[in-house]
C-alpha cells in the first residue's frame, strides 16, 4: 500500500471500525469488565454493589447445588459427545456411500437444527410426556427421565449438524486411495479404519470440540424439558439441589430466582462458568492448529 | 476371479438397497415429533397428553380452537410476536453484515495496532458465554434504553460481531490487494473502493455469516427475554415460554398451536435456502 493510499484509509478509520466498536463496547466488552468487577462484590442492583473480595467465589465452591450442576453437566456432555459423534459419522459414512435418496435423507437429517432451542424442549416435552403418562409419571419426576430425554433431545438436534461437517470431511478423502486400498484386498471395514477415519480427523477433532461445549453451554433446552417442577433433593440445612439443573441455568436460577441477594454468587459463578467455557475453545483452536501445521 | 467379481458387486448393490431402506426407516422417525405436533395441534387441550399419539377423533378434535386460543394468550396478539421476531432477525443480520465487514476489511488491510486489539478482542468474545454478561448486558441496554425491538439490533451487533468479524477477515485476507490497488489509481476513495469492489467479492461469505446470524436471532430467547421490555414487546419464543412455563394449569393445546405456527416459517426458509444454509453451517463450524 503506497503512502497516499494509507492516508486515505487513516482518515476514514472511523466510519470503518466505528460502529462496530461502539456497539462492541456496549455488547460485550463493557458488560464483561462490569461482571468481572460484580463478582467480587455484593449486589442487588448495580448501583449498590459493595466490594468483597472473594467471598463470592468461595460460596460458589461450596454451594453443593453449583457443584452437582457442573458433574451432571459434565458426565452430559461426555455421554452426548460420544453418542453424537459416532452416529453422525456412521449416518455420514453411509450417505457417502453412493447410495439412492442420499440428498433427501441430508435434508431430513439436518432439519431439527434450525428449530429453537426452547420449541425443542417443549416438542420433546409432549412427547416424552405422552408416552411416559402411561405409566402414570412424567418426565419431571426422575432424574433418569429428565438425563436421558435431553440427551434423546440433543442427538435429534446435533447429529444432523454433525454429520455436515463430517460429509464434507469424507467428501475429501481423495477417491484412488480408498480404491487402492480395495485393490490391495482390504476389507470395507479395514478400508474405513485404515484409511477414511485417519483422513477425516480434523474432522472428528472439531466435532468433538464442538460438542463438547455445546454440551457444556447447553440452556434453552434443559430450562424447557426439564425446567418447572423438577426433580431435587433437600439437604439438612435446608439449601435444595434440583439434580437435572445444569451449570448454565443454575447461574440463570441464582440470578432471577427468588433470592435476590446472591446475584453476586451467580455473577462468580457466571465467571468461573466463563473460564471453564473458554478453556475448551482455547484447547480446541489449539489443538486444530496443530493438527494444520502437520499435514 | 469374474464369478467372484461379480458377486461382490452384487453384493455392493444389496448392501446399498440394505443401507437405504434402513436410513429411510430412520427419516419417518425423524420426522415424527414434527409430525405429532402438527396432529396434536388439532386436539382439545386434555387430549394432548394422554393419547399424544393417536389421530384426533370425534371427542378429542378441536379445530382452530387451539389456534385461536394461542393466538390471543395473555391478550397478546400473536402477530406482534411475528412481527418483532421478524423484524429484530432482519435488522440484526443486516447491521452485522454491513458493519462487521465494514469493519473486517479494514482490519484486513490497515492492521494498525487498534485493528489487532479489535480483532483480537472480538475472537476473545466468540469463547465467552453469555451467561457470563447477561446481568451486567440486560442492566447497560436498560440504561441506554435498547430495550425496544427497534433498538436491540444495536445489542446484537455488538455480542455478535465476534463471529462476523472472524469469518469476514478470513475471506478478504484470501483476496488479492491488487484489484483495490487497481480501483486506487482510478481514483476511488476508500469507501468507494469498498462497496464498489470489494463488498461485491465478499459475497459468499456474505450469505454463510447471513444464515447463521438469521438462525441464531431467529431462535435466540435469553437475550431478548432479559433485554426487551417484555411487558410490551415479545417474541415468538418468549410467547411460547410464557404459554407453557407460566404457573398454574398449562393449556397444552394452545402451546402446541403456537409451537407448530413457529416451526413453519422455519421450514419454508430451510426448504427454499437448504444448500446455502448447509454451506453457512458447515464453514461457520469449521472456524468457529
Amino acid at each position: 500500500m503506497n503512502k497516499k493510499r494509507r492516508r486515505a484509509m487513516a482518515r476514514w478509520g472511523w466510519l470503518f471500525l466505528g460502529p462496530v466498536t461502539v456497539a462492541f463496547i456496549i455488547g460485550f466488552i463493557w458488560p464483561f469488565l462490569q461482571g468481572i468487577y460484580l463478582s467480587l462484590c455484593k449486589f442487588v442492583l448495580t448501583r449498590d454493589a459493595e466490594f468483597v473480595g472473594f467471598s463470592n467465589y468461595l460460596d460458589a465452591f461450596r454451594d453443593q447445588s453449583f457443584m452437582h450442576s457442573f458433574w451432571y453437566t459434565g458426565l452430559f456432555a461426555i455421554v452426548s459427545l460420544v453418542l453424537i459423534n459416532i452416529l453422525a459419522f456412521t449416518v455420514a459414512y453411509f450417505l457417502t456411500q453412493k447410495i439412492k435418496g442420499a440428498n433427501l435423507f441430508r435434508t431430513v437429517f439436518f432439519m431439527p437444527n434450525l428449530i429453537g432451542g426452547i420449541v425443542l424442549g417443549y416438542i420433546w416435552s409432549m412427547i416424552f410426556d405422552g408416552i411416559l403418562s402411561h405409566w402414570g409419571t412424567s418426565i419431571l419426576l426422575d432424574t433418569k427421565f429428565g438425563f436421558w430425554g435431553l440427551i434423546i433431545l440433543m442427538l435429534w438436534q446435533q447429529i444432523g449438524y454433525m454429520m455436515i461437517i463430517y460429509i464434507a470431511g469424507l467428501q475429501a478423502v481423495p477417491e484412488d486411495m480408498i480404491e487402492a486400498a480395495r485393490i490391495d484386498g482390504a476389507s470395507r471395514t479395514q478400508t474405513l479404519f485404515k484409511v477414511t477415519i485417519p483422513n477425516v480427523m480434523p474432522s472428528i477433532t472439531i466435532c468433538t470440540f464442538l460438542s463438547l461445549t455445546n454440551g457444556f453451554k447447553l440452556f434453552d433446552q434443559n430450562l424447557a424439558l426439564n425446567g418447572g417442577g423438577q426433580p431435587f433433593i433437600q439437604n439438612a440445612d435446608g439449601s435444595v439441589i434440583k439434580t437435572t439443573e445444569m451449570m448454565a441455568l443454575n447461574i440463570y436460577n441464582t440470578f432471577y430466582g427468588q433470592n435476590s441477594t446472591s446475584r453476586g454468587l451467580g455473577q462468580a459463578k457466571a465467571v468461573i462458568f466463563f473460564v471453564l467455557v473458554a478453556g475448551l475453545g482455547i484447547a480446541q483452536l489449539a489443538f486444530t492448529r496443530k493438527k494444520e501445521v502437520q499435514q | 476371479m469374474t464369478k467372484k467379481r461379480q458377486r461382490t458387486l452384487a453384493d455392493e448393490r444389496r448392501f446399498r438397497t440394505f443401507i437405504s431402506v434402513v436410513l429411510a426407516i430412520i427419516c419417518i422417525i425423524y420426522v415424527l415429533p414434527v409430525v405429532s405436533v402438527a396432529v396434536n395441534s388439532f386436539k382439545k387441550n386434555t387430549y394432548v397428553k394422554t393419547e399424544t399419539f393417536a389421530l384426533p377423533n370425534e371427542e378429542s378434535f378441536a379445530g382452530f380452537d387451539n389456534y385461536v386460543k394461542g393466538m390471543t394468550f395473555g391478550d397478546y396478539p400473536f402477530w406482534k410476536c411475528v412481527l418483532y421476531s421478524t423484524f429484530i432477525t432482519l435488522a440484526s443480520s443486516g447491521l452485522i453484515i454491513l458493519f462487521c465487514s465494514m469493519a473486517a476489511w479494514y482490519i484486513a488491510r490497515v492492521n494498525s495496532l487498534v485493528c489487532k486489539i479489535i480483532y483480537y478482542l472480538c475472537v476473545f468474545s466468540m469463547v465467552v458465554p453469555f451467561q457470563m454478561v447477561m446481568f451486567t448486558l440486560s442492566k447497560t441496554a436498560d440504561t441506554l434504553k435498547l430495550n425496544t425491538p427497534w433498538t436491540i439490533p444495536i445489542v446484537y451487533l455488538g455480542f455478535g460481531a465476534g463471529l462476523a468479524i472472524f469469518m469476514f477477515v478470513g475471506f478478504v485476507k484470501g483476496i488479492p490487494i491488487e484489484i483495490e490497488e487497481a480501483a486506487a489509481i482510478d481514483g476511488c476513495g476508500p469507501v468507494a473502493t469498498f462497496f464498489k469492489v470489494v463488498l461485491p467479492m465478499l459475497k459468499p461469505t456474505i450469505i454463510s455469516v447471513g444464515i447463521l446470524e438469521i438462525m441464531w436471532v431467529w431462535n435466540d430467547f435469553l437475550l431478548p427475554y432479559l433485554v426487551l421490555d417484555l411487558t410490551e414487546y415479545k417474541t415468538i419464543p418468549i410467547q411460547i415460554q410464557y404459554l407453557k412455563g407460566s404457573y398454574g394449569t398449562v393449556d397444552l393445546g394452545a402451546t402446541t398451536a403456537l409451537i407448530f405456527l413457529g416451526i413453519i416459517p422455519v421450514i419454508i426458509f430451510y426448504l427454499c435456502c437448504q444448500k446455502y444454509i448447509i454451506k453457512g453451517v458447515a464453514a461457520g463450524a469449521v472456524k468457529g
